[in-house]
């Protein structure tokens, strides 16, 4: 049935079923796989000496084997492939810093997990290997059901005493899968881990799901639903599995971004006619329009201010970014480099905005700095969408296609190394990189 | 009404053929207005027509206008047929990022406007759909402009906003999977559903 028409689903809006997290573990999600397409050039060189273990451990991978993998995925960092180690310590005592520069590496990290009454708990220590230096001697601890959770603590406190930058790999994704199912397309709204694992899915439906935003919080996912029939707004705690349809104005109720207090949205409604872009109060429901403009006006996202918003408009006969310095001011234009881009995403420092750029007709991730107004495409791949920025700045994820389907590709948010998150099976798109929570 | 994958392949063959005899058709019935000296519409036709025919003499003259009068119910019969059978096209294409409605599909519309002018209790759901290139939200709001442009022609010819409700899906609902050309082109479309 592949290139085969879709049934109409316009009428399809009374068949809608959703399936509400009811529970306080929803059901497994399709968990990400993770390939490795392109390594950055100035990785730096790090050892994860598999950890010394004692008593039972928890099924799947081990922590250290987790957090090799995060330092891979960042793409700055070239981990050595234990098998290539000439010793395998696990505390500092036992690391012999010639061995390590031996074989070129910069950092050493070695540590002991052991279970104590159903406890994991790990003991780390990082070195500097040419400065023959512990940068870092820690202990964590963790259920033994959150075994990830603790080795993706341990890969943010590797990376920020490396780069100064602080971690991201506990944070989470959100992102919708598409699969084409001989009765029509099932969407599904999921969260997983950065590495893809410990999916969950959050809703299903057979009308499509939209534009997933994480509150500042990351309780709570504000998102596009066509379940009625016709787009509306939801916000969703997901702890809990409750929602509220926020928005369902007449015409158009889409692209939510929350505000950095979490306490409203902007969102893009056409109750008045075209698509403009409102801030509404969540408490109150009170609106408030930003835009006004015959032309279309959407895609916002607040700007590291929390003032000011960028948003996507064709005022000037095609869709270009522009940014608002504040609700009441001017909105002054960002793009100017062809003759398509939209969906701004703005970093957490103000210095760049990231967003969709069309070139020789094909659809590219490229970013803008704000102070010089330089404009560098940073993807080779061609259908790109939906690009998120990591909160630490660092890296960038977005869908594209590969062999007909779409999968999520990550990047440094330079433009270097790259992996690619694809589904098990259809389609994998709108990702939506949470914040860091504490 | 749903249609099948064939179907609305077969459909869409048939609405180009369509087209492309409308157009002429439309040259036509262009020349005829001007002949008749009123724009088109059978009733407001015959009226002239007959206003001309007042001005002429002779006792032949009774009988032409007995065969006019003939040629003229068999030209609203086949105008009649014409109309309905334009009304089977349902779906209205678009360029990239455009919301333009095309020359082709102006006829058709507007004899889906005069159905609904005379038949007020009928109403229609106009959906509005773009082609996967692009942002998804911003391609809600295109197929949002494009569904808005059939509803704006709809009422401007004859229909009443009550009869009409109007919906976006954006690029999440393509007719036809797969990037190329041909298939980008049937998924830029407003289709008008009947309910």
């Amino acid at each position: 049935m592949r290139n085969q028409a879709n049934t109409s689903n316009t009428r399809r809006s009374l068949l809608v079923f959703v399936m509400m997290s009811l529970f306080a573990v929803p059901a497994m999600g399709d968990e990400l796989l993770i390939r490795i397409t392109k390594g950055a050039d100035s990785a730096i060189p790090v050892s994860v000496v598999p950890f010394s273990e004692s008593g039972q451990m928890p099924s799947g991978d081990k922590i250290s084997r987790i957090i090799q993998n995060d330092l891979e995925m960042s793409g700055e960092f070239d981990p050595l492939p234990p098998e290539q180690m000439l010793s395998l310590p696990s505390k500092g005592s036992d690391v012999f810093f010639r061995d390590w520069r031996l074989l070129g590496q910069r950092y050493v990290l070695v540590g002991q997990v052991s279970n104590a009454g159903g406890k994991l708990e790990a003991q780390y220590e990082l070195y500097d290997v040419s400065q023959e230096k512990r940068l870092v001697g820690a202990t964590a601890s963790a259920p033994v059901s959150a075994s990830r959770t603790l080795a993706h603590h341990i890969s943010d406190r590797v990376y920020e005493a490396i780069t100064g930058v602080q971690g991201a790999f506990s944070t989470k994704l959100a992102y919708v899968t598409l699969e084409r199912r001989a009765d029509g397309p099932l969407y599904r709204l999921q969260v997983s881990d950065v590495d893809g694992k410990r999916a969950r899915i959050r809703l299903e439906s057979d009308e499509p799901i939209l534009s997933p935003a994480w509150s500042p919080d990351a309780k709570k996912l504000a998102y596009v639903s066509f379940e009625t029939g016709k787009p509306a707004v939801y916000v969703h705690e997901l702890s809990s599995g409750e929602r509220k349809r926020v928005a369902d104005f007449q015409g158009l109720n889409s692209a939510p971004a929350w505000s950095d207090d979490g306490r409203s949205l902007l969102m893009t409604l056409s109750k008045d006619g075209n698509a403009e872009i409102y801030r509404m109060n969540l408490a109150s429901g009170d609106l408030k329009r930003l835009t006004n403009h015959w032309s279309i006006d959407t895609e916002p996202s607040y700007d590291h201010t929390g003032e000011g918003f960028f948003f996507t408009s064709d005022r000037s006969g095609g869709p270009q970014i522009y940014h608002k310095p504040s609700e009441d001011a001017e909105p002054r234009r960002i793009t100017f480099g062809s003759r398509y881009n939209a969906r701004p995403r703005p970093d957490s420092s103000g210095d760049y905005v990231y967003y969709v750029h069309m070139r020789d007709r094909a659809f590219h991730i490229a970013r803008t700095n704000l102070e010089t107004g330089d404009e560098t495409i940073l993807t080779r791949t061609e259908s790109d969408e939906s690009p998120s920025v990591s909160p630490n700045g660092r890296m960038l994820i977005y869908a594209t296609k590969s062999g007909g389907n779409s999968v999520l590709t990550v990047i440094a948010a330079d433009g270097g190394a790259a992996y690619s998150l694809p589904a098990s099976r259809g389609d994998v798109r709108e990702p939506a990189w949470s914040p860091i929570v504490q | 009404m749903k249609f099948t994958a064939s179907q609305k392949v077969l459909a869409l063959i048939f609405s180009f053929g369509l087209m492309a005899g409308c157009s002429s058709t439309g040259d036509t019935m262009g020349e005829d207005g001007m002949e008749g000296g009123s724009g088109s519409g059978s009733a407001s036709g015959q009226e002239s027509g007959s206003t001309v025919f007042g001005g002429d003499d002779g006792s032949g003259v009774s009988s032409s206008e007995m065969t006019e009068q003939e040629r003229q119910e068999a030209e609203a019969r086949a105008e009649a047929a014409q109309t309905e059978a334009m009304r089977d096209i349902t779906t209205f294409y678009f360029d990239f990022d455009t919301a333009e409605i095309k020359q082709e599909a102006r006829d058709v519309l507007i004899a889906h406007a005069r159905f609904l002018q005379a038949n007020p209790m009928q109403n229609v759901r106009i959906t509005g759909h773009a082609d996967e290139r692009g942002t998804k939200e911003y391609n809600l709001a295109l197929g949002e402009r494009r569904a808005n442009a059939v509803q704006r022609f709809l009422i401007v010819n004859g229909a009443a906003r009550g009869q009409t409700e109007t919906v976006s899906y954006g690029e999440e609902s393509p007719v036809v999977m797969g990037s190329s050309e041909s298939a980008l082109a049937q998924n830029r479309r407003v289709e008008l559903v009947f309910e």
